[in-house]
């Protein structure tokens, strides 16, 4: 992965805003921004400590060409996705998908931090939906619970008891999804070769190997 | 003139009567008004009214008329009589409308009504109908200094009216600095790319144009007379000099950039650091292909340094922002990005300022690739084979640098007014009292004017801030301070291509409406269509100059014996002059010191012991009149104790009024007159400040009178205070009540 890192490092040169317009989703987006900051004012989670940069100036750095500053940061990882932002911008600039996207491009070339919350919560998702075309709602929820440890698991899982029954009563949830009966796509197959085309096509727009 | 003939009109229609003893007033304008003729209607701005006073003009030989009934601004089109003397007693808005409806307001309400009849009575007695002007001229030809866009556009935008237009240009070119430009910021949908500025089409349509003759390579040697009879010498490089009889000017003259070699540490001077213009020229030559440095290397990374010596609060270099930069250097850098994608383009400014469509173009050029950076910029040194921009980011809040092929420095506009008048006075007084340094001040400063006006006040049209011309920027932006001399494009504010272009055409059409009322005799704004004129009895003056000083306009010259000489069609009408006078001989037919001074003195000022005390207003007709009536439309009380005349501006008031009133027992004066200072309102510029100046100096007369300072009040009042005025009227009739009756009633 690192060596997409250099492979990168060394198509761009010095030009990280191409880089990421060429890269990252809706990179090219960024050039649009004037800056007004609307974004940074209205994002919820800014007000917490920890963000090391808001949108506006993630957006910044990237046109001031500051590759490490942006790829080591963390803003992107996290955009809880309330669209606030997006909503705002007076450039209609779809700043909550460039974030997604300059994470995905950092984890993409072997940057993104290690045990890094929403990243795993990604990757759960995107393996446990893409293998039968649909979520199998209770591994995921196994998944994600026991990340930290059998322990912390058990607890999480008792805690949220009555809310499971209510849902096993409601016909909401099916517990038998545990051991893998579960409801799936028709064609598996098909899905898994749509979702290869698109890799492809998506290489093949960004310019590189598969 | 016939034997004078007086006649008062009260009406009973709008409630006045209803809530007036009209009969009362009726015998109060015969027996204190002393009216010949005095009748009453009920209902007399109507077409029977009308006729029964045109009726008692024709038939009755009725010469002074008083219509006691609304305000002197409700009606005029029913009460348009122009060939006799004619007064207006206030009773609508003045009177009923401000009092309440009840028994006990009754009586002061009626006092209040019989004394602006008294008033209407008295005034129009001291008037005579204006008899015009007679020094008029009827040149109808405009002059257009200078060939640039501004110029060139007024200049055909007279032509399609019908005008005869005299375009002069300094240059051997028509164009300007329009004509410098490679492409125009767009004016148009969809407002992408730059576009061709049209000046070589404007230029042809002139040339075209039979109704316009162009002096190119001229500058004016003189201009004299005035508006609608300007005689105008016309120097032509190598050439004779020619005089023409213009009826009104436009000054177009533009800009000139400003000097980057006064900003060192910006790069200005060096190698490889241009300006806007600059860089215009390099396109230009590029014509479309790459642009090329002066030293034939083709420019890879362009850094544009906006607000190069503008917006500056040290006030080294220009303080204000010129407007067109930001768009210009978008503009610039779409001709490296057009020409090539791959040319860095980097724009470092502190506020990127789009006004209307700009916006889009801004836009356009993000969508192109041009880099936008918040930062300020401290140092441009040469580098390499280029230059390094050191400057601090003010979103990352860092120090940083940028090199580049090429620095362009976006500096503002320096408008060609001429000399400042004010320094070139007082050059003159030092040079009149024999330095040597001071006269060759002068004549360096001279060298500059553009109009070279044959005025008492100076060549040119006076300055406000900045060099800009002096206008009232918010209602009549493209008059000057010489009437019939109007101002269009950057002359008179910073300002781009597209607003220049509309300013030419409001410029031309203001010039074109002054020309046609210096044929009439009649003013121009704000008293447009006004016939009356200031005269002097010459015998009473003391030739103490403060009239051809104080006048706002520079109407004024003075004679080989230096008693002042009126040039009626530069006068705007404001009284300036009337209240200046000193022993008080300038006077209007229809405005004068005698008609306020007999309303002042038409007042019935009740004895020390009645509790009613009596407060004189002086409100000036162009704000404080309308905000009062406007009070009164929306029926916001106040004190009836209160009288209002209103005056032409406070400029026109001459402080023996003041001292008059006080001496016969009214017990305060209220001035009420727009804004004066920096962010003056005064429509007609310096007549408030000057008012308030001359009115500073009461004070100590006030003193010898022993009377309180508070007795004098000035208030400075805008046409929106329709709600806030009757509180400070109250206040102020309140505060003289707590200082109890003036000592001198009754005297």
């Amino acid at each position: 992965m690192s060596d997409m890192n250099q492979q990168m490092t060394a198509k761009y040169k010095n030009n990280f805003l191409k880089e990421i317009e060429e890269q990252a989703e809706m990179g090219d987006w960024v050039k649009m921004c004037m800056q007004c900051g609307v974004c940074s004012g209205s994002c919820p989670t800014n007000f917490h400590s920890g963000w090391d940069h808001p949108p506006q100036e993630l957006f910044m750095l990237i046109r001031a060409g500051k590759r490490d500053e942006v790829l080591n940061s963390n803003s992107m990882w996290n955009c809880v996705s309330c669209y606030n932002c997006y909503v705002r911008c007076p450039r209609k600039i779809p700043i909550t998908h460039i974030m997604h996207g300059i994470a995905e491009y950092a984890y993409r070339i072997g940057r993104a931090p290690k045990s890094q919350p929403t990243l795993h919560l990604s990757q759960t998702f995107w393996n446990n939906a893409t293998k039968t075309g649909r979520v199998n709602e209770v591994k995921l929820t196994q998944t994600l619970y026991f990340k930290d440890g059998i322990a912390s698991g058990i607890k999480k899982a008792m805690a949220m008891q009555d809310v499971a029954l209510g849902l096993v009563k409601a016909k909401r949830l099916n517990p038998l999804e545990a051991v893998g009966i579960s409801h799936k796509c028709k064609d598996i197959k098909g899905i898994h070769a749509m979702l290869d085309k698109a890799r492809e096509l998506e290489a093949k727009r960004k310019g590189r190997t598969a | 003139m016939a034997e004078m003939k007086t006649a008062a009109y009260i009406c009973k229609g709008c409630e006045l009567g209803a809530r007036l003893d009209t009969a009362t007033l009726v015998k109060t304008a015969t027996k204190d008004g002393k009216m010949n003729l005095v009748r009453e209607h009920d209902f007399l701005c109507s077409t029977d009214g009308v006729a029964m006073i045109r009726n008692d003009i024709d038939n009755e030989g009725v010469t002074h008329i008083a219509i006691c009934a609304c305000s002197r601004r409700a009606k005029t089109e029913a009460f348009n009589f122009t060939t006799v003397a004619m007064s207006r007693g206030n009773l609508r808005e003045g009177v009923i409308w401000i009092r309440p409806d009840t028994d006990a307001a009754r009586e002061t309400t009626q006092e209040m009504a019989e004394d602006y009849v008294r008033m209407a009575c008295a005034e129009v007695k001291a008037m005579q109908v204006p008899a015009g002007n007679q020094n008029t001229g009827t040149s109808k030809t405009l002059l257009v200094v200078g060939g640039g866009m501004s110029g060139m556009t007024a200049a055909l935008e007279a032509s399609k009216t019908g005008y005869k237009v005299v375009l002069i240009e300094k240059t051997g070119s028509l164009g300007g600095m329009a004509g410098k430009l490679w492409k125009r910021i767009p004016n148009r949908e969809p407002f992408k790319a730059p576009m061709d500025s049209g000046v070589a089409d404007l230029a042809a349509q002139i040339d075209a144009d039979a109704n316009i003759k162009v002096y190119l390579n001229a500058v004016i040697a003189k201009t004299a007379g005035a508006p609608g009879r300007f005689k105008v010498d016309i120097a032509v490089e190598s050439g004779p000099t020619v005089t023409e009889d213009i009826g009104a000017i436009i000054q177009a003259t533009g800009f000139t950039p400003y000097d980057m070699n006064k900003l060192p540490n910006l790069g200005g001077g060096q190698a490889n650091v241009v300006d806007q213009l600059g860089l215009e020229a390099m396109a230009k030559a590029a014509n479309g292909g790459p642009i090329k440095r002066a030293d034939g290397k083709e420019v890879k990374s362009v850094v544009f340094v906006q607000c190069a010596g503008q917006r500056d609060a040290t006030k080294e270099h220009l303080e204000y922002c010129s407007g067109h930069c930001c768009a210009t250097s978008v503009k610039q850098a779409m001709y490296f990005k057009d020409a090539n994608p791959d040319v860095d383009t980097v724009v470092l400014y502190t506020d990127l300022r789009m006004p209307g469509n700009n916006e889009d173009f801004y836009r356009a050029a993000q969508n192109k690739g041009v880099i936008f950076s918040k930062g300020e910029v401290s140092n441009v040194s040469a580098s390499g084979n280029g230059c390094t921009v050191k400057f601090k980011d003010l979103i990352l809040n860092e120090e940083t640098s940028a090199d580049a092929d090429l620095v362009v420095l976006a500096t503002g506009m320096v408008p060609t007014t001429g000399p400042d008048l004010d320094q070139l006075n007082e050059a003159n007084r030092a040079a009149e009292g024999g330095d040597e340094g001071a006269k060759e001040q002068v004549i360096q400063m001279m060298s500059k004017s553009v109009l070279n006006l044959d005025y008492r006040q100076g060549p040119d049209v006076p300055q406000f801030k900045h060099g800009f011309n002096d206008s009232h920027f918010i209602c009549f932006p493209y008059e000057t301070r010489r009437t019939a001399i109007y101002a269009a494009g950057p002359v008179r504010r910073p300002m781009d291509i597209a607003q220049a272009t509309e300013d030419a055409t409001g410029a031309a059409m203001k010039a074109i409406q002054a020309m046609e009322n210096a044929g009439l005799g009649k003013a121009a704004h704000p008293r447009s269509g006004d016939l009356s004129f200031p005269t002097a009895r010459l015998e009473g003056c003391t030739q103490c100059k403060r009239c051809t000083v104080e006048c706002p306009f520079g109407a004024i010259d003075e004679d080989e014996r230096r008693f002042p000489l009126f040039n009626e069609s530069r006068c705007r009408r404001c009284g300036t002059c009337m209240g200046a006078c000193p022993v008080r001989v300038i006077s209007f037919e229809n405005y004068s010191v005698n008609t306020v001074g007999a309303q002042i003195k038409a007042v019935d000022i009740p004895d020390e012991f009645s509790e009613k005390p009596r407060v004189l207003i002086l409100a000036c007709e162009n704000d404080a009149y309308p905000a009062l009536d406007m009070a009164g439309m929306n029926h916001n009380e106040y004190d009836p104790f209160v009288r209002v005349i209103p005056v032409r501006c406070l400029g026109s008031v001459n402080t023996i009024w003041i001292t008059d009133a006080l001496n016969s027992g009214y017990d305060g004066v209220m001035l009420m007159g727009c804004k004066h200072g920096e962010q003056y309102q005064c429509h007609f510029v310096k007549g408030s400040e000057l008012g308030r100046y001359r009115m500073s100096k009461i004070y100590d007369t006030l003193k010898g009178m022993n009377l309180e300072e508070e007795r004098l009040m000035d208030l400075e009042v805008a046409i929106t205070d329709i709600d806030t005025l009757p509180k400070k009227i109250n206040d102020y009739a309140a505060r003289i009540v707590e200082m109890g009756m003036s000592p001198f009633k009754g005297l």
